[in-house]
């Protein structure tokens, strides 16, 4: 009874739902599916029972970095308008809880991952949980303008442990796939920092466009997008790619080129009139430019069984 | 004024608890689905270190 005598009415207590906002839900929408095509993009038939739990491990790891990212950037999310609601600076939760949460969702999910998949799909994810969590949010994120370009590796690396639960093993195809999200990962937040405008600069975070300016920024959005198309178009060639996912490439790619072009060739002034018009077209564009990529190899996956997909 | 029963923290502690009740079950269901499909998915009359066992062969034998 001491309990409820000594709590004041105003004191917030933590809800379900603020523990699970810790886990970044909308990243790991982008994680489950890219994972779950890459399992099934695999050659080698996974158990619904066996390919759901495991996908759910690696949702469950990643959920466990976004935490100890929230942590650890606490004092940035404070600052930033984008991030200032999450659930420690808007004193929901504890920063002890987060970090809490995180460490044991990791040993969680990289223990059940070891047991419903196989060793090398845990050391995987493991080492996802270390590179977004340590690597890129300690140390990467706070020290260089190559954050996003380096960083974006721990969320490309999902479909490669998609295709090691279902092959045990690496290859070129899942690789594709890493360099798919890699590749897209920088022109996604750039456009993003672009809008922001502010953000990065009051928290002290040494975005592209802090350091090197927005028309370096818009430069950069235009070499990484040409490299990307490349990639992109040239992945409906091997083996994961096909009719289909070739045509979505072709149209989604000639589309995104578009509009680098057209970010490239405004200045601050020009976006400032019609407040990032282009800019935030561009970056929502890029949202369905990866899942549609990701969709069309999943469409390819599916009709190859009934010699339809693929080459 | 008379103590309620039912305070109103009660409430929303129960949402909580219940939320993880609901985890807690349906993970111990998914550890039960993945045991029993591990399971039957092994042919135990080939599993490593048996081979041969079963028809009354020892794998030594066989090299």
């Amino acid at each position: 009874m001491t309990d409820i005598t000594n709590t004041p009415a105003t004191e917030y207590e933590a809800q379900l739902g603020d523990y699970f906002a810790l886990l970044k839900p909308r990243v790991m929408q982008l994680v489950v599916f890219t994972a779950l095509v890459g399992m099934l993009a695999a050659p080698v038939s996974v158990h619904p029972v066996i390919g759901f739990a495991s996908i759910l491990f690696v949702a469950i790891g990643a959920g466990a970095s976004g935490a100890l990212n929230m942590w650890w950037d606490a004092d940035i999310d404070a600052v930033m308008k984008r991030t200032a609601k999450r659930p420690i600076p808007a004193g929901k939760v504890q920063p002890g809880e987060a970090l809490a949460l995180g460490v044991a969702l990791s040993g969680l999910s990289v223990m059940m991952l070891a047991l419903s998949a196989n060793l090398l799909a845990a050391g995987m994810l493991l080492f996802t949980i270390l590179f977004y969590a340590i690597f890129y949010t300690m140390w990467l994120k706070r020290s260089t303008p190559q954050n996003i370009v380096i960083g974006g590796a721990a969320g490309a690396f999902p479909p490669v442990i998609g295709w090691i639960i279902a092959t045990g093993s690496f290859s070129v195809e899942a690789w594709l796939m890493f360099a798919l999200i890699f590749m897209w990962t920088p022109p996604h937040f750039w456009a993003l920092a672009l809008f922001m405008r502010s953000d990065y600069d009051d928290a002290d975070v040494p975005m592209l466009t802090v350091t090197h300016g927005r028309p370096s920024t818009r430069r950069h959005i235009v070499a990484y997008t040409v490299l990307l198309a490349i990639l992109a178009v040239g992945t409906g060639f091997t083996a994961i790619g096909g009719y289909i996912y070739l045509s979505f490439a072709i149209v989604l790619n000639a589309l995104f080129l578009l509009g680098a072009y057209r970010i490239w060739q405004r200045d601050e002034a020009m976006a400032e009139k019609d407040n990032y018009l282009v800019e935030r077209k561009f970056f929502r564009l890029s949202l369905y430019y990866l899942f549609l990529h990701f969709g069309a190899i999943l469409i390819e996956a599916t009709l190859r069984p009934y010699g339809l997909g693929g080459w | 004024m008379a103590i309620r029963a039912e305070h109103e923290m009660h409430g929303r502690r129960k949402g909580r608890n219940v939320g993880v009740g609901l985890m807690l079950g349906g993970f111990v269901v998914l550890v039960m689905a993945l045991t029993f499909v591990k399971i039957t998915q092994i042919d135990f009359a080939t599993a490593p270190g048996t081979v041969g066992q079963a028809s009354g062969t020892s794998a030594q034998g066989d090299n």
